[in-house]
C-alpha cells in the first residue's frame, strides 16, 4: 500500500499531468455501458497490462448488473408506473446504487494500485459515460530522465 | 516497475482538495460563490428550483397543452360528473380523476426531466478525439463529416462526429438543435411537452400518450352517455343538446349549440392522441425511435439487404419490457454538482497544465512538461495579441443567457440581448462585482468549428471533477486577461 500521501498542493508542486488517456466505449453489444479492454499503449511501461484490464472487466460487470434487466428492474419499473413514476422523487434506483458501488471501486483502485504508479482513474459518470480517464502524472523531481524514457517508450510503442 | 520514480498521489485529497484549496486562496475565494453546474451549461436549457427542474429553453406548447388538459377535464367535472354520478354511478369522477392526475404527473415528468443529455467532451477528450481523426486535406471551412463505422451485432453502425459537443455520438444519440445538446436515444423534441424525449423520460411519454388516449375517449364517452341519458330521458336528442350546458373547451359563456362543435374537437383529438399511441406502440415493439423510423435506418428499403435492427431483441414482449420497464438511467450533467473552483494560488505554481486546444491536438502530446508549457504559454501570448476569442468570449458571456437565474430580474427580460458593458451572468448574482477571470481561461481554446459556444465549451464544467483541473499555467495569463478584457472580465465558469 502506499505509504507517503500528498495534499494537492504539493501534487501541483511535484508532479505534473503529462498525458491524458481515454479509454473509449465498446459498441459491439449494443448501447449498453461497456469499456474496451484494449491496453493503451501510453501505459505500458506504467501499469501492468493484467491489472488494467482487471480493473475495466470489474467496472463492466457493475455497469452490466446496473443494467441488467430482470425481474428487479422489472419490479422497480412497476412500482414507479403504479406511482405515476413519483416514486423516483423519493427513492434511489437501482442504477444509482450500483453508481456508488463503481465510485467506491475506483477510488480504491486509485489508493492501492494508480495512484502509486502515477495514475488516476478519473470516474466514468464525470465523462458523460463516454469514457474512462486516466491521467498520467510525472514526477517533477525525476523529470529529466523519466519524461524522456516516456517519450521514447511512447515513440517505440507508437 | 517504475514506480519509484514516480510521485505517489492521494486520491482522497483530490476530492477533499474543493473545499482546502478555496479556503487556501483567502479571501477572494470565499467572496466567490461556488456555482452549480447547471449555471453554466451550455445547452439551451432552463433550470428552476436550483437545478432540479431542467426545461427547453424553448417550451413549445406546453402551457397550452396543459391548458387544454385541465379546462377540458375542469369542464368535465363540473357538468358532466354531477348527472352521471345520479344516473350511473359514483366511479365515474373516480375514475377520470385518476386518469387525470395519471396525465398531468406523467406531462410534467415528460416535460421537466433530462432527456438524456450527454454533456459536452471536455477540452482533453476532443484533442485526443481530433488526434485520432485522420483527416485529409487541409480545408479552413468546415471540414467533411467525420464518420467512424462500428460493428453491433453484425450491422455496421455509423458513428458521427458531433461539432458542438466535440465528440462521436454514441450509436442513437443524436444532436437536437433546438436545445442544443446531444440526447441518448433521441426520439424526437416534442413541442407539446416542451422537451426531448430521449433515453431517460420515453417511458414517461409514452405513458402520458397512453393514459391521454384513455382519459380522452372516457371523457368522451361519458359526454355521449350524458347526452344519450339526456335524450332518453323524453326530450330528443337535438333538445338535450340545446339544453345542455356547453362544456369544453371553450364553454365559458355556455352557448348551448357549442357542445356540437365541442364534440367534434374531442373526436378529433382522440384520432390524433390515439394514432400517435399506436404509432409509439409500434415503435416500443420493435425498439425504434421516431428518429431511426423517420430515416429508414433499418428499413430493407434503402438497399441494403440483412439491415435488421440490432437493438432489437426479436420478440415484442422483451421490447416493451426493455424499453419501458428497463433500470432508469442516471443523469449523466449533474445540474447540482458544484463547478470546481478555480484555484488561483495553484495557477500561481505556474506549473505546466495539459489543457490542449484542438490546434495543438495532431501534434505529439507526450512531450515534456517544459514544451508542453512554452506551448500553453505561447498559444496564450497570441491569444492577448488581438485574436478575437478574447473579447469574443466575454461577449458571449454577455451573450449567453443559458444559465439565468429566476431569481435575478434582470435576467428575466430578453434572453438573447447582449449587455453593454458588464457581463449578464455575473450580474445575474444579485449585483455581485463580475469575478476575476479563471486561470483556466477560455479564450486561448479557438474552437472555430462555427459554433459560437466553442470557447465556452473548452473548459467543461457539466462534469463532476474527482480530479479537479489543475489549473497550473495561467498565472501570467491570469492578470493580462484581466487587463486586456479590461471592464468585462470573463467570468469563471
Amino acid at each position: 500500500m502506499a505509504t507517503e500521501f500528498h495534499n494537492l498542493q504539493e501534487l501541483r508542486h511535484s508532479a505534473s499531468l503529462v498525458n491524458k488517456v481515454f479509454v473509449q466505449r465498446d459498441y459491439s453489444e449494443g448501447t449498453t455501458c461497456k469499456f474496451q479492454t484494449k491496453f493503451p499503449s501510453e501505459l505500458e511501461s506504467r501499469v501492468e497490462r493484467t491489472l488494467f484490464e482487471e480493473t475495466v472487466k470489474t467496472l463492466n460487470n457493475f455497469y452490466a448488473e446496473a443494467e441488467k434487466i430482470g425481474a428487479h428492474s422489472y419490479l422497480e419499473a412497476c412500482v414507479a408506473c403504479s406511482t405515476a413514476y413519483l416514486i423516483f422523487l423519493c427513492m434511489e434506483t437501482r442504477y444509482e446504487k450500483v453508481l456508488k458501488k463503481i465510485a467506491k471501486y475506483i477510488q480504491e483502485q486509485n489508493e492501492k494500485v494508480y495512484a502509486p504508479r502515477g495514475l488516476l482513474i478519473t470516474d466514468p459518470i464525470d465523462r458523460g459515460m463516454r469514457v474512462i480517464e486516466i491521467s498520467i502524472y510525472e514526477d517533477r523531481g525525476s523529470s529529466g530522465s523519466s519524461s524522456a524514457s516516456s517519450s521514447t517508450s511512447g515513440s517505440t510503442a507508437r | 516497475m517504475k514506480s519509484c520514480e514516480y510521485q505517489q498521489i492521494d486520491p482522497r485529497t483530490l476530492s477533499a482538495s474543493n473545499p482546502s484549496a478555496q479556503s487556501c486562496a483567502g479571501g477572494q475565494s470565499s467572496a466567490k460563490r461556488s456555482r452549480r453546474k447547471w449555471e453554466v451549461f451550455p445547452g439551451k436549457n432552463r433550470f428552476y428550483c436550483d437545478g432540479r427542474i431542467i426545461l427547453a429553453r424553448q417550451s413549445g406548447v406546453l402551457p397550452l397543452t396543459l391548458g387544454l388538459i385541465v379546462v377540458t377535464c375542469g369542464l368535465f367535472f363540473a357538468f358532466d360528473c354531477p348527472f352521471l354520478v345520479e344516473h350511473l354511478t359514483v366511479f365515474i369522477p373516480v375514475i377520470g380523476g385518476v386518469l387525470f392526475v395519471f396525465v398531468v404527473v406523467s406531462l410534467l415528468q415528460t416535460s421537466l426531466t433530462d432527456p438524456g443529455i450527454l454533456p459536452r467532451a471536455t477540452p482533453d477528450e476532443a484533442a485526443d478525439v481530433e488526434r485520432q481523426i485522420d483527416t485529409t486535406g487541409t480545408s479552413s471551412y468546415r471540414p467533411p463529416p467525420r464518420t467512424r463505422e462500428i460493428v453491433i451485432r453484425e450491422q455496421v453502425v455509423k458513428l458521427k462526429y458531433c461539432f458542438t459537443c466535440k465528440m462521436f455520438r454514441p450509436p442513437r444519440t443524436s444532436h437536437c438543435s433546438l436545445c442544443d445538446n446531444c440526447v441518448e436515444r433521441f426520439d424526437h423534441h416534442c413541442p407539446w411537452v416542451g422537451n426531448c424525449v430521449g433515453r431517460r423520460n420515453y417511458r414517461f411519454f409514452y405513458s402520458f400518450i397512453i393514459s391521454l388516449s384513455f382519459l380522452i375517449s372516457f371523457i368522451f364517452g361519458c359526454v355521449i352517455t350524458h347526452l344519450t341519458l339526456r335524450s332518453q330521458s323524453g326530450k330528443g336528442l337535438v333538445q338535450s343538446i340545446q339544453e345542455s350546458p356547453g362544456r369544453y373547451p371553450f364553454s365559458a359563456l355556455d352557448p348551448p349549440r357549442r357542445t356540437v362543435v365541442e364534440l367534434v374537437i374531442c373526436f378529433f383529438s382522440i384520432w390524433s392522441v390515439m394514432g400517435l399511441s399506436g404509432f409509439h406502440t409500434y415503435l416500443v415493439a420493435s425498439n425504434l425511435t421516431t428518429n431511426e423510423d423517420i430515416k429508414g435506418a433499418w428499413s430493407s428499403k434503402r438497399g441494403a439487404a440483412d439491415s435488421v435492427n440490432p437493438y432489437s431483441h426479436n420478440g415484442v414482449f422483451t421490447n416493451c419490457c426493455v424499453t419501458l420497464c428497463g433500470p432508469m438511467p442516471p443523469s449523466l450533467i449533474d445540474r447540482r454538482g458544484s463547478v470546481p473552483p478555480d484555484d488561483p494560488s495553484a495557477a500561481a505554481a505556474g506549473a505546466p497544465e495539459l489543457e490542449l486546444p484542438p490546434f495543438m491536438a495532431k501534434s505529439d502530446t507526450r512531450m515534456s512538461p517544459k514544451e508542453l508549457l512554452e506551448r500553453v504559454v505561447r498559444s496564450s501570448e497570441l491569444c492577448l495579441l488581438g485574436r478575437p476569442t478574447v473579447p469574443k468570449t466575454a461577449a458571449l458571456q454577455q451573450e449567453d443567457p443559458a444559465p439565468r437565474d429566476p431569481r435575478c430580474s434582470s435576467c428575466s427580460s430578453s434572453s438573447s440581448s447582449s449587455s453593454s458593458s458588464s457581463p449578464s451572468s455575473p450580474g445575474c448574482w444579485e449585483g455581485r462585482p463580475p469575478c476575476p477571470p479563471p486561470p483556466t481561461a477560455a479564450p486561448c481554446h479557438p474552437y472555430g468549428r462555427g459554433t459560437r459556444r466553442g470557447s465556452l465549451d473548452s473548459v467543461n464544467p457539466a462534469f463532476r471533477l474527482a480530479l479537479p483541473s489543475p489549473a497550473l499555467s495561467h498565472a501570467p495569463l491570469v492578470v493580462v486577461v484581466g487587463g486586456a478584457a479590461g471592464s468585462a472580465p470573463v467570468p469563471p465558469h
